[in-house]
């Protein structure tokens, strides 16, 4: 380890004292609203809601070198908004029921007014829900945003993901289309693999002894109650981010009011720039191709007596489907998929790196890179056919992807040559600010 | 890392090589669907629109020929406004089919002449019947057949432009039809489309065997997503909104945060 990095670990504040400086840094303002309206003063006094939100937007600190990156966050928020209402007025016209849903979404399709775009944008919601969640993971693995102090922040985070992958699971079933039920069939059958109790389990899950009536009544009412708890754990992962205050992209905490700036007006318009730029891919597949992220076997009724040539998932689960299919044991893939995710909660421990941000770690780039390149590789692979070479290239993937967390973020730290850390976030902003 | 890179070209290459080589093998045999020829429609990308002309033969043609096996039981006969067709032909259109209804007051079923709201009157009563009449095969409904199949509006044109004698070799089924374009190449429905002039059209169009196809595409993709035009329309005007409203933003967000030092 080179000496310079030696001293700046030294630097290092504990996450104690670093969350205990973050909490004295406050961005001055001129004057509150509550001083400007006697009304707003009197429920302020009430409900002191108002100087909340005015502390949360105007008071708050933010690092003020936030790159696009940030933006994710918020725009998985939106998109959570945008599913929980589209969902509310498709569930106005769908029938659960394996007689009439099918015919239910197409009577939104075809007679319901807006109906198709309701029922698009909540499919394509779903596709961009991921893609913003996805990219929202990225940035923290790369920024190193899991480390101490934003643990339970990372932790909450993957609670997040898991409940929206579980919830986009259920959705794609309501359909009640070929890959509905055959999906269905194949995901709730995981369950049988636990020994001893599993056929108990997914019979209890199907509710009956195949995925039928019960099992469909049940997945809609769980696909309408899990975006709430989501709302909730989503509050949470906000209150979390408050206390600890955003990671950025030097991964150097904040140290003064110079580094910081308020939310209101410079993150504000800023998700305004994001969002826009990302309705922009979102219309783009809901006006011109919105079925290109689904499976055209959805489209046929679901019929239990012929199973399609190729089960796949949603495109979002293929990675980690390509993980359970790489194992030529039942139990084995699935606790190797389960596992997949389950690893990231002991990310924080397993990163032994000093330095937060990848950007000043050469050696850990190529590897995350590489792990990058990996996952889409192995999304491709859940998309193939499970035979032949596929599988093969599947288990060298999933290798990858645990000998990435297992092996190569533990050790890592004792052998790459790290560059010297900015003194503060706001040399750095004025470093990459400078550069354009 | 190389190594690891290197293996997976390795076991790639080597098993295309082997792909390639067994497909040429056994090429009179082979069963799998050939990929789709492609054609380009009218309602494809961005600025796509129904070619409602050709539609309103498509349905001619699904009626004369088509609905003899096959039904359309998520289109209603109101559903035909919107290919150009006045309140008096649907009326009229509905009126030739007839419906079971009821019960009436004396807790009878009872039958009656189709009206505009009434959905398409399909060929069977049932899955059963269709399969009887059809040699165990059945028939599939054609309301969502464009979007049930991968690039469906070029499949279905393949499949009913394909037909074509079997390879000498190809071991068909009795009652079976070559095609290459259907999975496992043995289709059970006969060539819908015989001949040039099949079909006398209404509005004078020559109808070559090809023609034929393309308009009952065009049928079956105005039946599957009867909300394309308006979708696409709605979409170019969105996206030129959010283009403007996007660089309105960018300047915006530039001025506020020049005066972050």
């Amino acid at each position: 380890m080179s000496e310079n990095s030696n001293n700046q670990h030294k630097k290092h504040p504990t996450p104690e004292e670093e969350i205990e400086a973050f909490h004295k840094i406050q961005n001055d303002i001129d004057q509150s609203i509550t001083e400007k309206s006697k009304i707003l003063a009197w429920v302020n006094t009430r409900l002191p809601i108002i100087s909340g939100l005015e502390n949360t937007l105007r008071k708050h600190p933010y690092p003020k070198n936030l790159s696009y990156w940030w933006n994710f966050g918020s725009l998985a928020g939106i998109c959570l908004v945008i599913q929980i209402l589209s969902g509310l007025f498709l569930a106005m016209h769908y029938v659960p029921n394996t007689k009439l849903a099918f015919e239910s979404v197409e009577h939104i399709m075809r007679d319901v007014n807006y109906g198709w775009l309701i029922r698009y944008i909540h499919a394509v919601g779903a596709s961009m829900f991921f893609i913003a969640l996805y990219a929202h993971i990225i940035r923290g693995l790369y920024y190193g945003s899991y480390k101490a102090p934003r643990e339970v922040l990372w932790w909450i985070g993957i609670i997040i993901f898991l409940l929206t992958m579980a919830t986009a699971f259920m959705g794609y079933v309501l359909p009640w289309g070929q890959m509905s039920f055959w999906g269905a069939t194949v995901i709730t059958n995981l369950f049988s693999a636990i020994p001893v109790v599993g056929e108990s389990i997914v019979q209890w899950l199907w509710g009956g002894y195949s995925v039928d009536n019960p099992t469909l009544n049940r997945f809609f009412i769980l696909h309408f109650l899990l975006p709430f708890l989501i709302v909730g754990v989503v509050l949470l992962h906000l209150g979390a981010l408050h206390n600890t205050g955003s990671n950025n992209p030097s991964g150097v905490a904040m140290k003064s009011k110079k580094d910081s700036i308020p939310f209101h007006p410079y993150f504000t318009i800023k998700d305004m720039v994001g969002f826009v730029a990302f309705f922009l891919i979102f219309g783009y597949f809901l006006f011109f191709y919105p079925n290109a992220l689904g499976h055209p076997d959805n489209y046929i009724p679901a019929n239990p007596l012929v199973t399609p040539a190729h089960i796949v998932p949603e495109w979002y689960f293929l990675p980690f489907y390509a993980i359970l299919r790489a194992i030529p044991d039942k139990l084995g893939g699935v606790l190797m998929m389960f596992g997949a995710i389950t690893l990231l909660f002991f990310l924080p421990y397993l990163d032994r790196s000093k330095i937060r941000s990848g950007a000043y770690r050469p050696m850990f780039q190529k590897f995350f890179y590489l792990f990058i390149f990996n996952f889409i590789f192995l999304g491709w692979l859940g998309k193939s056919p499970a035979e032949g070479w596929y599988v093969i290239a599947s288990r060298f993937a999933t290798l990858y992807y645990y000998g990435y967390f297992l092996i190569i973020l533990p050790l890592l730290p004792k052998f790459e040559k790290t560059l010297p850390l900015p003194e503060s976030i706001d040399e750095h902003y004025k470093q990459s600010h400078s550069k354009n | 890392m190389k190594k690891y890179l290197l293996t997976l070209l390795l076991i790639l290459n080597y098993n295309i090589a082997q792909a390639s080589s067994s497909k040429v093998e056994d090429e009179t045999k082979a069963t799998y669907a050939l990929h789709p020829k492609q054609l380009k429609w009218e309602f494809d990308g961005i600025f796509g629109r129904f070619d409602k002309a050709s539609i309103q033969r498509g349905y001619q043609i699904y009626k004369e020929v088509c609905s003899s096996c096959h039904g359309l039981k998520l289109m209603a006969y109101r559903n035909l406004g919107d290919i150009g067709f006045k309140e008096s032909e649907i009326k009229q259109i509905a009126s030739e089919y007839l419906v079971s209804d009821g019960p009436n007051d004396e807790g009878e079923m009872f039958e009656r002449s189709g009206l505009p709201s009434d959905k398409f009157v399909g060929p069977y009563a049932n899955e059963q019947m269709a399969r009887s009449a059809n040699g165990g095969a059945y028939p599939p409904d054609l309301s969502l057949i464009i979007k049930a199949r991968h690039d469906g509006a070029n499949y279905v044109y393949s499949l009913l432009t394909g037909y074509q004698d079997a390879p000498d070799g190809f071991e068909l089924a009795n009652g079976k039809n070559y095609n290459p374009y259907f999975e496992g190449r043995q289709i059970s429905m006969p060539s819908p489309i015989v001949d040039d002039l099949q079909i006398e059209y209404k509005d004078g169009t020559y109808a070559t065997k090809e023609q034929l196809a393309i308009d009952i595409v065009n049928f079956l993709q105005f039946v599957a997503e009867p909300e394309t035009e308006h979708r696409k329309k709605m979409g170019v005007r969105t996206m030129i909104f959010l283009a403007i409203l996007l660089v309105l933003l960018i300047i915006t967000k530039r001025i506020i945060w020049k005066k972050v030092k």
